[in-house]
């Protein structure tokens, strides 16, 4: 009796949810088009999926510790633009520019965190200027247009994988990498670092007291942050080419992925699991909306609905000591 | 009782706005300089009108958005909404004068109507500013791009008016810009529930404790953004001479935010009011304008307007820090971070 009860408390706890509305949302699907879960069509299913899920993993470690990065959209738009731009079709250039774009996500990382920690800006401005900074100098160095061309080997990570696996077809590079980081965050979050970033979004004034070093572990959050947006942006760029639209608009929908995987804005709460399995279940509602051929335009009115509809249903499910703690909670 | 408390309210808002208006001097004299060096004259009458005229649309939207940053929300669906309105505002007129004040009545009646949406949303259902609001933004969106393929609509030559005229170099648009400003000075500094906006901005549980209805003072918040947000797309819809729904494509709302943020309102809440945001929007206009006159490459613009940006708040955020740390006593611990 117990164990049901344990159970039906845990899936209906924020972070449990959203398992359930994945669950969901894979049944719709699949009641449209049974052929979605053949090896093949779900393996292209889950490359389409990896890079917001990564994304998603990033966004959390800088949400947990009570900010915000809006600035991941503009930086995955930078970084293809970047790779084409210097790898420019040539083969052999292409490890030094990985090593020059990780170099750059680490640097956008660390100044947006600097800004933030040293010279307490809170993070939403930060990370808007960062976006309007990205947005510009990227279009003034290209001028307006990207340039250049990738290179056969950088997109193979975003295109293709282990082809000739029975069942499956291929597993995808991006499925691999994206399983690999996610097992990575989610060790992560058990570690020291994790437990401190952790801390530091539930209340910053005790984990300081403590003698965590608050300034320190946000600003690596940021540093994930424009890491995982820099191997998204390989991956993007792989799979589906150069363009400067690339990653207008982003930002929101791995906010909203995290957000809808239980993640409390204002830090503290939420697991990076859930996080990504936001992701999953956005990626998901989107295949949903064109199997159902919804007309395109009529995406945001469904995708606005769900995602306050699930926030809401989180708000009113989180069990916490003061009534009125959640609205204090509010960031920003 | 009432008394000291609006003293210190009146001491420390003048102060901080008085350094943002040394700011915005600092910025015009700057920018004369700057576009002197490049042969051209920032105070001639056609740079003067420019500038004018781009403070009246971020202006408003900027008013009303510092209302609900002062309550420690936000807004991020104004956009969609302005674009909802010039398309209200738009079909409803249909090329017809006497249709005016209908339209007008009904823009104001739809996006307060929006905002209150929004702000039962952050109330009641306990969802977070930022995802209730891009949520009905997103909503919003949707809806504009099934109905409307195009522009829709006809606005009669008698309410573009509003969109064109000058009185000297100064457009019409931006008196009533600077009108519903001050209105709203007023409405914080002398009325009850401007003041509840300041304490629910500050600690929303100490001001439930001492009695105020804070669902309800922060409801009203969003529903007189979401007017504003209604008049800046009468605004849209009189400078087109029709209703548009590209206009959200604009990201108007960021560039409320930032010149709310420049004016010296805290996004924690609390503190800051719509005298700093209007300075706020007249950089945000100046520095725009400097850029036309020394025509730097559109896109060198986001890039310097975002480092103005970072720069000025972290310039407010030493000043802030400064004055907590000279008077551990009154450490502001909820409200800074």
């Amino acid at each position: 009796m117990t164990r049901v009860r344990d159970l039906i408390a845990k899936a209906t706890n924020p972070t449990g949810t959203v398992f359930i509305l994945l669950v969901l949302i894979l049944a719709g699907v699949f009641a449209m088009n049974p052929g979605f879960f053949e090896g093949p069509s779900l393996m292209a299913f889950l490359k389409q999926a990896a890079p917001l899920v990564i994304l998603a993993a990033g966004q959390y470690f800088v949400i947990v510790s009570g900010n915000f990065d809006l600035s991941v959209g503009a930086l995955v738009g930078a970084q293809v633009v970047i790779a084409a731009r210097l790898i420019d079709g040539e083969e052999s250039r292409t490890l030094p520019v990985i090593l020059v774009m990780i170099a750059f996500g680490i640097a956008v990382g660390l100044v947006n965190g600097l800004i933030t920690t040293v010279l307490k800006v809170q993070s939403f401005i930060t990370t808007l200027g960062m976006l309007l900074v990205l947005y510009g100098a990227i279009r003034l160095w290209t001028g307006g247009a990207p340039t250049g061309s990738l290179s056969e080997s950088f997109r193979t990570a975003g295109r293709f994988g282990i082809e000739g696996v029975p069942v499956l077809g291929q597993i995808p590079w991006a499925l691999l990498i994206m399983i690999g980081l996610g097992a990575g965050a989610i060790a992560l979050m058990r570690t020291r670092f994790g437990r401190i970033l952790m801390a530091s979004g539930d209340n910053e004034r005790a984990a300081s007291l403590s003698g965590a070093r608050v300034g320190t572990v946000r600003t690596a959050a940021f540093v994930l942050s424009g890491l995982s947006a820099t191997v998204a942006g390989i991956l993007i760029g792989g799979y589906a080419g150069v363009s400067a639209q690339v990653g207008d608009g982003l930002e929101f929908t791995v906010i909203t992925a995290v957000v809808l995987g239980g993640v409390v804005l204002g830090g503290g709460r939420g697991s990076v699991l859930a996080a990504m399995a936001g992701a999953l279940t956005i990626e998901a509602l989107f295949t949903l909306f064109n199997q159902m051929a919804l007309p395109a335009t009529l995406r945001p009115t469904v995708q606005g609905a769900i995602i306050i509809a699930a926030v809401a249903y989180a708000a009113g499910r989180r069990v916490r000591p003061a009534p009125a703690a959640t609205t204090t909670a509010t960031p920003s | 009782m009432r008394r000291p408390r609006i003293a210190t309210l009146g001491t420390t808002a003048l102060s901080s706005t008085a350094m943002i208006y040394l700011a915005l001097a600092g910025v015009l004299v700057l920018g004369a300089a700057a576009a002197a060096i490049d042969g051209g004259n920032l105070f001639a009458t056609a740079n003067l009108v420019d500038m004018l005229t781009r403070t009246s649309l971020t202006g408003f939207l900027a008013i009303g958005m510092t209302l609900v940053i002062l309550c420690r929300s936000l807004d991020l669906s104004v956009g969609y909404v302005a674009a909802l309105s010039s398309l209200v505002a738009a079909t409803t007129m249909d090329g017809q004068a006497a249709n005016v004040p209908t339209a007008i009545a009904l823009v104001l009646l739809v996006s307060g109507l929006i905002g209150a949406a929004n702000g039962a949303i952050v109330t009641f259902l306990g969802v977070n500013p930022f995802i209730a609001t891009l949520g009905t933004g997103l909503i919003l969106k949707g809806y504009l791009d099934t109905q409307y393929k195009g522009p829709a609509g006809d606005v009669p030559a008698v309410f573009q008016q509003f969109g064109y005229t000058r009185i000297a170099f100064i457009p019409v648009s931006t008196v009533v810009m600077l009108l519903v400003a001050a209105a709203a000075i007023w409405f914080l500094r002398s009325t009850r529930t401007g003041h509840h906006m300041y304490a629910v901005g500050g600690d929303v549980d100490v001001a439930r404790m001492s009695g105020i209805r804070t669902k309800r003072v922060l409801i009203t918040a969003h529903v007189l953004c979401g007017m504003c947000a209604g008049a800046a797309g009468l605004l849209l819809a009189a400078r087109f001479g029709t209703g548009s729904a590209e206009a959200y494509t604009n990201l108007y709302e960021l560039d409320a935010i930032a010149a709310v943020v420049l004016g010296g309102t805290l996004l924690l809440g609390g503190r800051g009011g719509v005298a700093g945001t209007v300075a706020g929007v007249a950089i945000l206009a100046v520095l725009d304008t400097v850029f036309n006159v020394m025509q730097i490459d559109p896109f060198a613009k986001d890039v310097l307007r975002g480092a103005v940006i970072i720069t000025a708040v972290a310039l407010y955020a030493r000043r802030q820090l400064d004055r907590t740390a000279r008077r551990p006593r009154f450490a502001l611990e909820g409200r800074l971070r």
